[in-house]
């Protein structure tokens, strides 16, 4: 067998496992790490500029081609950098594997430089973790760890690994496993027949049903089956923030977004529902609105993965642990054996009460906010600008706050892992490094990073790293200069008191910043010219491009759910409630 | 509701620091946790006791089973079950009526006095904690040094076992 030093083992279990990407950020404790990187070719580093946008990065490429992403950082501060990256990939279940460099053995307690006890800070934020203790154990921690973050409900794992155990000149025989056995660690897999029986004939009785689908549909690449069975139902369908694009959004039957930004139509569907169906989706509190008034009529089936997730906040009728492919295909077989349809009648009535809130106060009903014209550029106008130039097929990023609802509103995905964005955690800042990671998986897929002049400056430093590694992503900067859903707040909340959330004369010149980083910038004022120039950001395939949109520095997002309300307790606009 | 919980854990690094921390994170209590070794030395035997209705005591056993280095999860106040409690406290026993009580007290808890100064005495009782409750109610007018719990440690009656 052949003798490797930790380093090297390190790296060759990241081959092994199939890594073919690893962002990080070198330093003190993982400079014997560092080497082994130089002297091989099978594993590519990416070298980002802080640590935070390095797990982004490898979450972004995560979320776009559903493997599990890899990010390398060093120990204490380069640990803590890194933590805000792993709770925003915590949040929103998506596989990472976090290789921090640790101080050596020997120093572990001492408070030696740059020392943090990783393990214990990522401690609430990570699947699992692991103190890599000899050269021996890294192999087989590394496998561990990829099968941990990939499987069952997937997560964040970390490995810290001491700076001795990957000594260049202490060599040990190197074996990766061939299989990964753990005895406390068997995620479940098919649900439970009978309750699957339960919930099909539940469903098939249903007069007012919705499906509401997740970000578990996506991570479970259960795309494919949700529309079987929505189709094959006739079913209305409503997507998650995390959900959108696991069922199409140009497609009839469904309803748009829910929850606090959610549509009308989908908000109200669900309030009157009689039979919910929740899939992949977690009943999170930007859902439902105040529980006690979530949905009094609904009967509720709820699919997911996780046990813990099922009745947590809202108690489930029916409750179903396993896959989201597994149990939708199983639904899917007996509607089919069962010989028995949905009451025809029924949801005919029900679609036809839908249509009626649609055409009443839908996203793309007329009224629902003022025309873009002269210097006034709507952020809605922006995004369906966005769409049309990229004919609905780009990857689209966002960081968070206003232009992340309006993404999530206006750009109607059609196909799951189009859409990535800190749904959870609501990290300012995820943008950028996740526009990176998509690229990187996708170069010839169109990849726009909506965002906002406050977001932007979270990671824009990774402006660099786009350059140093040719990932031409598309800035689309929605500029209203200032923290637009803070201020909508604000407004709402606080008799428009804006604290904190306007910058003066304090912003950058977006343009100049981006050329000093060897990018083109542009810059929109005009309405007339916003699809045109956007045009001419999108026909520059191999450049960064940072499009500086000035827009309404006035326009909240709408609907809104009022808080303490029911899912249909809506604010439609400044003046309209429901 | 009072709720007692047994946990087998993988002896591993970081292990109870999980359990621990799960609790203080999801906003639960630990009102006692016994943990140590069992007979395979792979293997942590925890017992916690905590407060919650059903639908939390069952969403505490969930989020404990999902901790990856758990390997069982039993709710034992769902069944029937033993659950006993060491007690050690010193006590001030300068008087000698104060020893002749302590000393008959002692004898009607069936514990041990496993100490003697000529100040003090101190007593070991095991059994559930309301009964460790009742003796420390029996003897505070006594003059209570120092009082020292174990914790809980509990184990389903019967048949039923908890092993991998």
């Amino acid at each position: 067998m052949e003798l490797l030093s930790g380093g090297d083992i390190l790296i060759r279990a990241l081959r092994d496992v199939g890594v073919k990407h690893v962002w990080g950020y070198p330093g003190g404790a993982a400079l014997h790490i560092y080497d082994a990187i130089y002297r091989q070719e099978d594993v590519v580093h990416l070298l980002v500029r802080h640590e935070q946008a390095a797990v982004h990065a490898a979450d972004g490429f995560s979320r776009a081609t559903g493997e599990v992403g890899t990010a390398l950082v060093t120990s204490g501060p380069g640990a803590t950098n890194a933590i805000t990256g792993i709770a925003t990939a915590y949040m929103d279940s998506i596989p990472l594997v976090v290789i921090s460099g640790q101080v050596p053995s020997s120093k572990i307690g001492q408070d030696a430089f740059q020392e943090t006890d990783m393990v214990g800070v990522s401690r609430p934020i990570v699947k699992h973790s692991f103190l890599v203790t000899k050269p021996e154990d890294i192999a087989a921690t590394i496998a561990k760890a990829y099968y941990i973050a990939g499987t069952g409900r997937p997560g964040p794992v970390v490995v810290d690994i001491p700076k001795d155990v990957t000594e260049p000149n202490y060599k040990v025989p190197y074996e990766f496993p061939s299989e990964v056995k753990m005895r406390s660690y068997q995620p479940s897999d098919k649900g439970h027949r009978g309750q699957i029986k339960r919930a099909v004939k539940t469903l098939l009785e249903a007069k007012r049903p919705v499906i509401y689908a997740g970000g578990g549909v996506v991570i479970d690449n259960a795309a494919e089956h949700l529309i079987a069975v929505a189709r094959k139902l006739n079913y209305p369908v409503t997507n998650t923030l995390m959900g959108l694009g696991c069922y199409p959004g140009t497609d009839r039957q469904f309803v748009g977004m829910l929850g606090m930004h959610g549509t009308f139509e989908a908000n109200t569907a669900m309030h009157h529902a009689d039979v919910i169906f929740a899939i992949g989706a977690r009943f999170d509190d930007r859902v439902t609105n105040e529980l006690e008034k979530f949905c009094p009529l609904a009967t509720i089936i709820h699919v997911d993965i996780d046990p813990t997730t099922v009745s947590k906040n809202i108690v489930a009728d029916i409750p179903i642990v396993g896959t989201c492919t597994s149990v939708l295909k199983e639904m899917l077989s007996l509607i089919e054996q069962s010989g028995n349809t949905p009451d025809g009648e029924a949801i005919g009535q029900w679609w036809q009460q839908i249509d009626e809130w649609r055409a009443k106060h839908g996203l793309y009903t007329a009224s629902r906010y003022e025309p873009s014209g002269g210097d006034l550029i709507k952020p809605q106008d922006v995004i369906k600008a966005l769409y049309k130039v990229t004919k609905g097929g780009a990857i689209v990023t966002s960081d968070v706050g206003q232009h992340q609802m309006f993404a999530a509103q206006y750009y109607l995905f059609d196909k799951p892992r189009q859409w990535i964005n800190s749904g959870g955690l609501g990290t300012m800042g995820f943008g950028l490094p996740a526009a990176m990671g998509a690229k990187l998986a996708f170069p010839d897929t169109d990849v726009a990073c909506v965002t906002g002049e406050g977001s932007i400056q979270m990671c824009i430093q990774e402006l660099s790293a786009c350059s140093q590694h040719n990932l031409p992503v598309k800035i689309i900067n929605l500029n209203n200069a200032a923290l637009g859903m803070v201020r909508q707040w604000q407004d709402m909340q606080y008799n428009s008191r804006y604290s904190q959330s306007v910058y003066e004369d304090s912003l950058p010149d977006f343009v100049a910043l981006a050329e000093a980083y060897g990018h083109v910038g542009m810059k929109v004022t005009k309405f007339d010219e916003l699809e045109e120039k956007m045009r001419e950001c999108f026909a520059m395939k191999d450049r960064v491009v940072f499009m500086d949109i000035c827009i309404d520095r006035s326009e909240h997002v709408y609907p809104m759910h009022m808080p303490g309300g029911s899912m249909r307790d809506l604010w439609l606009s400044k003046t309209e409630r429901t | 509701m009072k709720r007692i919980i047994s946990i087998l854990l993988e002896n591993e690094f970081g292990a109870l620091s999980r359990v621990v921390g799960l609790f203080s994170q999801r906003g639960y209590n630990i009102d006692t946790l016994t943990v140590a070794p069992t007979d395979d030395e792979t293997l942590s035997r925890l017992t916690l006791t905590t407060q919650g209705d059903d639908q939390m005591a069952e969403q505490i056993v969930k989020q404990l089973h999902k901790l990856i280095d758990t390997l069982k999860v039993v709710d034992l106040t769902q069944g029937p079950h033993i659950e006993r409690e060491l007690l050690l406290v010193k006590i001030k026993a300068t008087d000698s009526d104060v020893r002749t009580e302590l000393k008959s007290c002692v004898e009607i808890f069936r514990g041990h006095i496993i100490d003697v100064t000529p100040s003090t005495y101190t007593v070991q009782l095991a059994g559930d904690s309301d009964k460790l409750d009742a003796f420390i109610e029996a003897v505070t007018h006594m003059g209570i040094m120092e009082v020292v719990r174990s914790g809980v440690s509990g184990i389903s009656r019967g048949d039923k076992f908890i092993r991998v």
